[in-house]
């Protein structure tokens, strides 16, 4: 069976749940039959900094770190941090934004001010990708769960990768996430899913 | 059936299946996993050491007594225990003994990027370099078996990005049963380092090592992979990636035994390519050692010169396909792309960056706050702590190794430096090296103010129990050491602990303490926002928008639950304070800073709520 490789990165800031939404893809990979390579930093760069996980899916793969322009697909949990990290995007890949701002301290601290939507629009359509843009952490909150935005993330990343079952989605969903948070989760995948799919439904 | 593990965990599961049952380390990123997986196996023994060369005494003890044993540290944890390394390296042991030392290129979370394949050819130690999970995984199981054998000590050494990749383990058979150890040695010759049996012992190690480059010609896990003869590679650890990714018809002589090498098997794979390479991260150590054998590598165009001897891929740094894709054009290895990849200008650069920040919550970010204020040099050390250097606190002046804050105050009061210096360290830091550096203050007398910053746990590397917490890395209650006790036992007359979080009470004992020209040591002291403990009591404080009239004053503390509103005062056309409820942890420190009185107590907040 030939299969295609896909990579994908997912940036956020320190404590978004990033790392889930990697493990929960790096486990989809394997039942899909993938090689799977899963790279994260620990550490410091938790500390409120940038994160970045980098997720390949191959018959094959060997590099860890996926280099800039060969990720097909880039997840930002933070619409900043999905342009400071549109460069590791290929031209013609797909950036879902979770519309949610986390503003630095260096802005607080009165150095550059934080991106429009705008700025930020012009710098995504300039490096010729598609955009799909989340309400994460409302759809989240609406919910009950501001935490569970990643698995909304999740949600809407599901709609972008028509070759995988929700089905299949679902049964990693259960591997990872302890069942107490299960149910909550569920819910946010599918909103997330929906809200790409049919987002005039999921607006009301 | 596969498992997908990081390298951390495949090594602490290969070190379980070795049959190792001792295990003591110092958490450092990226170890810390190491030691954490393993000691959730069964009939293991696992410990946090207050440091890396204690821990290491500590498993060469336990191999001494016929218990295979593991030490695991990040790469400068090993210039901690450095001295205990050499020794074990001189008198071999009873039952395997690996240590394990993560390298840390491009530094994400480390003050240098030393290259610890050099303390094996240093102390002639063999060195394992795995190149993912599986290869940690086998190495760690081989390792154990090596260092039996030749009655050395391994040392398994890994890198970021093989310690934190994560990918499909076939893991081993059972565990080994090993026969329980006999009674402790009592062979002199072999375990007392005097001068005359160290004499006779240093021959040994040598001949030790050329024994094991003999068998590095057969060992299974350095191999040849034949394809195309026209580019051979000679790679280890994660640097065998990167080959196979961007040169996937080159042949390649993997290694995973980097020292000492197989010169034969080497000479005969450069014998039967056309152009021979070697492709590695950081120090040209198997590329200097290839050369020392006489063995033409390939040169690039305007090829280093001395002392700048490693060809065609950077010294600093990790690798990325893209990097080693670059250095082989460069090299002529590849042909160029066409045009340059001239890719839209970066757009990172003009936007704001994101530096690691002290938490919201963080009980260490008052002391900065009032330390910035005093203005004066503050000589820091390794933890969260180290992030009172990003502004707005801008409180912290040096920083360089574990432990060195004390020392390097006293330094600067015994240069007769004009202006009081203050070090400030952490909890598990001061057990690790800050001690010693504190007796000599008190036994120099030098006026050092320190700052001992006790957050419960040891923070940055992800809340791991120290001597302070009361608990063991498996969780059995432990004695609590006693910090004041300590200090005052060291000699420091002038201790005293305050609530990390009372911003005046620092103050006000920092300023007096300023008067006196004495050593004295001051504990904050408040557990770590992010412990589960203090989770339970997060509560978001609010701001009075028709108080607040955007003094500024709350967002010079740096907290990141700290925003600019977007209305403005009326008066001074200032924004206001906005605090994030997502993120305030109710620490209460804006507060106390407020002049205006315009940020909810948690009280006030709570009564509210109430109403």
């Amino acid at each position: 069976m030939k299969k295609n490789a896909l990579n994908f990165v997912l940036v956020g800031v320190g404590g978004q749940g990033t790392i889930l939404a990697s493990d929960v893809l790096a486990e989809l990979g394997l039942k899909l039959g993938y090689d799977v390579k899963k790279a994260e930093v620990h550490g410091m760069s938790q500390r409120g900094g940038s994160v970045v996980s980098h997720l390949r899916w191959g018959p094959q793969v060997f590099a860890p770190v996926i280099a800039p322009g060969e990720a097909d697909f880039l997840v930002a949990f933070e619409k900043l941090e999905a342009a400071r990290f549109i460069g590791l995007l290929r031209p013609g890949g797909t950036v879902l934004v979770n519309d949610y701002c986390i503003e630095p301290v260096t802005v607080m601290a009165g150095g550059v001010p934080y991106p429009t939507d705008a700025a930020l629009d012009g710098i995504l359509a300039q490096a010729g990708v598609t955009s799909v843009w989340v309400k994460g952490m409302e759809i989240a909150d609406a919910l009950g769960n501001t935490k569970a935005a990643n698995v909304v993330l999740l949600g809407a990343l599901s709609a972008l990768l028509p070759q995988v079952a929700p089905e299949t989605w679902d049964e990693v969903l259960a591997l990872r996430i302890p069942p107490k948070y299960l149910e909550l989760n569920r819910k946010a995948f599918r909103a997330g899913r929906a809200s790409v799919t049919a987002p005039e439904k999921a607006a009301r | 059936m596969k498992r997908l593990l990081s390298g951390n965990e495949a090594a602490a599961r290969g070190a379980w299946e070795a049959g190792c049952t001792v295990g003591s380390g110092y958490p450092g990123t990226p170890s810390t996993e190491i030691m954490e997986a393993f000691a959730l196996f069964p009939n293991v023994y696992a410990e946090w050491a207050p440091n890396e060369k204690v821990a290491l005494d500590a498993a060469i003890g336990a191999a001494y007594a016929g218990r295979r044993a593991i030490s695991t540290m990040k790469h400068v944890g090993l210039n901690v225990a450095a001295d205990a390394f050499f020794y074990a390296a001189m008198t071999g042991i009873e039952a395997g003994l690996v240590i394990v030392s993560a390298d840390d290129p491009s530094m994400h979370s480390s003050q240098n990027e030393q290259d610890n394949r050099q303390f094996a050819k240093f102390a002639r130690i063999p060195c394992l370099d795995p190149s993912d999970s599986q290869d940690a995984h086998d190495l760690a199981v081989a390792a154990f078996a090596l260092s039996e054998q030749f009655d050395t000590p391994v040392l398994l050494r890994m890198t970021t990005r093989v310690c934190h990749t994560s990918s499909p383990v076939e893991l081993g058979e059972l565990r080994q049963n090993l026969p329980e150890p006999g009674k402790y040695p009592r062979n002199l010759a072999k375990y007392c380092m005097l001068p005359a049996n160290a004499r006779k012992r240093h021959p040994v190690i040598e001949a030790r090592i050329a024994e094991l480059a003999e068998f590095a010609e057969t060992f299974p896990c350095n191999r040849i992979e034949w394809r195309s003869k026209s580019l051979g590679i000679i790679t280890g650890g994660v640097g065998y990636q990167y080959a196979r990714e961007v040169f996937p018809e080159a042949s390649v002589l993997k290694l995973g035994m980097v020292y000492p090498l197989p010169q034969r098997m080497i000479a005969d794979f450069a014998a039967q390519v056309e152009k021979l390479i070697v492709l590695e991260e950081l120090d040209p150590f198997i590329e200097d050692q290839v050369r020392l054998m006489g063995i033409p590598l390939y040169r690039a165009e305007g090829e280093t010169a001395y002392p700048l001897t490693k060809h065609i891929f950077p010294i600093a740094g990790e690798f990325d396909p893209a990097i080693v894709r670059a250095s082989a054009r460069r090299a002529g290895l590849l042909p160029d792309g066409g045009e340059p990849v001239q890719s839209a200008p970066s757009p990172a650069a003009e936007l704001p960056q994101r530096p690691p920040v002290l938490c919201p919550g963080c009980p260490h970010r008052s002391t900065f706050y009032v330390l910035h204020k005093l203005g004066l040099p503050v000589n820091g050390d390794i933890g969260c702590y180290t992030l009172g250097i990003t502004p707005p606190l801008s409180a912290l002046h040096t920083c360089g190794c574990m432990g060195a804050s004390i020392g390097v105050a006293h330094g600067a009061a015994i240069a007769g430096d004009k202006e009081r210096h203050v070090a400030v360290i952490g909890d598990s830091t001061f057990f690790h090296t800050g001690i010693p550096a504190l007796i000599n203050v008190a036994y120099n007398n030098s006026n050092v103010i320190t700052i001992i910053m006790d957050n419960r746990i040891t923070g940055m590397t992800g809340h791991q129990e120290n001597p302070g917490t009361g608990k063991t890395l498996q969780q059995k209650p432990a004695r609590e050491v006693d910090l004041e006790a300590l200090v005052r036992a060291c000699g420091i007359e002038k201790v005293f602990t305050v609530e990390a979080f009372d911003v005046d009470h620092i103050e006000k004992t920092l300023k007096e303490w300023l008067k006196s020209d004495e050593p004295a040591v001051l504990i904050t002291r408040e557990e770590c926002a992010l412990l589960p403990s203090a989770r339970s009591h997060w509560l978001p404080l609010e701001v009075v928008a028709e108080k607040c009239n955007g003094c500024t004053l709350c967002f010079r503390i740096g907290c990141p639950a700290i925003l600019k509103s977007e209305e403005l005062d009326e008066h001074y056309q200032r924004p206001l304070a906005e605090i994030d409820p997502l993120l305030c942890t109710g620490c209460e420190i804006c507060a106390q800073v407020c002049p205006r009185d315009a940020i909810l107590f948690r009280k006030q907040v709570s009564s509210q709520a109430a109403n």
